[in-house]
């Protein structure tokens, strides 16, 4: 039925088969849609966001997405600006995951800001001391670079291609990308680190403070580096999702090693940064202001030591080590293990930086403020996960997404 | 956003956060400019048609 718009070779199931999968994904999506739009004709009170609670599961959500679609600026950074030509094999998965990822994140903001007819006004009305409106600015543009980014790929459609316009629009696109890549990288920076930022400046919220250097304390270099340590950790997960539900190798393992190889010292070094960063914290920011450290982990029912934990040592120090000890990487099962242990590890990060700051009591008459979501606000976290798998199965099936899949065919 | 608006301040903050900003947008415009133009000339040169010319 829509033969004519598969790659050429290319092997996809039955068209009413793949229907079928995106109504599912459509029904959760709808769901979500009608969240949204109960949020936006309602208001606000539609959540359970309140005075303790005004950044929550969609703030959440906002920048752990856009950590997990770091992937796209870094791997892009590798391969258009290093020259890391292996990456080609997996850049176009990257960019199509980045776009995903960031549109996500601009919907959400679109339903938190309550007004989304006023959104314009950040960039109108520009408060220039927010790091806020710094995200705003290089959010936005980010994600236009990651549109360049992908229209080349969805110019290379069977059908689309056979248009000399277009053919030779992606061949031009192509041939200046190391220019918009350079350009994402430098945007992808600067809304990184300023959503650490954004932490790091709560002088009112002990556990969030950090000091720095110069404007920007030690949370903007550890939100930029996490998300250019994680993120190619998420485009591996999806990259192995994607090879067991079509049962077929879409990427050669030298090229999931090498991606995998440099997420593992990036993550290395990255949470050595991170144990220093929170020795210091916890021995000289809590003191100085008048707490202790186990304030931040006791006395309430869910933030735990437990939490720390997980975070720095079993999704952080273990999938380092797993990936970049050659002998753990090459083993399938521990590939596995540590892309996944790395996405979930940098979503822990990106809630306790977001949540946990705004639970934790600070007034002397305060007590653990613990929030649980309302069902629309679940509803329209979960509505970026039904878009992102209609837009990457639509991707896989109608546009060639990974350069290998045709030659590792063969080759079986 | 713009020296027009009525808030617009000449200052460290606004020179900095709005020229990062301009200068990304005219890096991404010029590029996309350029890319358009030259695929029109291509096209227009008869380029493209047939695929024969070796696609990236």
């Amino acid at each position: 039925m829509d033969s004519a718009l598969i790659p050429e070779g290319a092997r996809r199931c039955p068209f009413p088969v793949f229907a079928a999968g995106i109504a599912v994904a459509s029904a959760v999506l709808l769901w979500g849609v009608y969240a949204m739009g109960l949020v936006w004709i309602k208001g606000l009170n539609q959540t359970n966001m309140n005075d303790y609670y005004g950044f929550a599961l969609w703030i959440w959500a906002d920048l752990a997405v856009i950590a997990i679609g770091g992937g796209a600026f870094f791997t892009g950074l590798l391969r258009y600006v290093f020259g890391i030509d292996e990456l080609k094999h997996i850049i176009n998965l990257a960019v199509v995951i980045g776009v995903i990822c960031y549109s996500s994140a601009l919907l959400i903001l679109a339903i938190d800001i309550g007004q989304p007819l006023r959104g314009w006004f950040i960039f109108w009305h520009a408060n220039v001391h927010s790091m806020l409106t710094e995200v705003a600015f290089c959010l936005s543009l980010y994600f236009s670079v990651l549109i360049i980014e992908f229209i080349p790929l969805v110019l290379e459609n069977r059908q689309l291609d056979k248009v000399p316009f277009f053919h030779n629009l992606g061949h031009n696109m192509h041939g200046i990308m190391a220019v918009f890549a350079a350009t994402g990288a430098f945007l992808s920076c600067f809304h990184q680190g300023s959503l650490g930022g954004v932490a790091g400046v709560l002088y009112g919220r002990p556990f969030a403070f950090r000091e720095g250097l110069l404007i920007w304390p030690w949370t903007f270099f550890l939100f930029t580096w996490s998300a250019a340590a994680y993120g190619p950790c998420f485009t591996l997960t999806v990259c192995k999702i994607f090879e067991g539900v079509t049962r077929k190798k879409l990427v050669k393992d030298n090229v999931v090693d090498l991606l995998a190889k440099i997420s593992g010292w990036m993550i290395a070094t990255y949470i050595i940064a991170k144990i220093i960063d929170t020795i210091y914290w916890a021995g000289v920011t809590v003191s100085d202001m008048g707490f202790s450290f186990m304030h931040f982990y006791s006395d309430n029912a869910f933030y735990g030591v437990w939490i720390l934990f997980t975070e720095i040592v079993i999704c952080g120090i273990v999938p380092a080590i797993l990936l970049t000890v050659k002998r753990f990487r090459e083993d399938k099962k521990l590939l596995i293990l540590a892309i996944v242990l790395g996405t979930i590890g940098v979503c822990i990060n990106r809630w306790v930086m977001v949540l946990q700051v705004v639970a934790v009591p600070v007034m002397s008459f305060d007590t653990w403020a613990l929030y649980i979501p309302s069902w629309q606000e679940v509803a329209t976290t979960i509505l970026p996960i039904a878009y992102g798998i209609i837009v990457l199965s639509l991707a896989y099936r109608y546009l060639p997404m990974f350069p290998q899949e045709q030659e590792l065919y063969d080759a079986k | 956003m713009f020296p027009f608006c009525f808030e617009w301040v000449w200052d460290v903050g606004h020179y900095l956060f709005f020229g990062a900003m301009w200068y990304a947008v005219i890096i991404i415009s010029l590029g996309m400019t350029y890319c358009v133009g030259k695929s029109l000339v291509d096209t227009l040169n008869g380029k493209g048609a047939g695929h024969g010319d070796g696609h990236h």
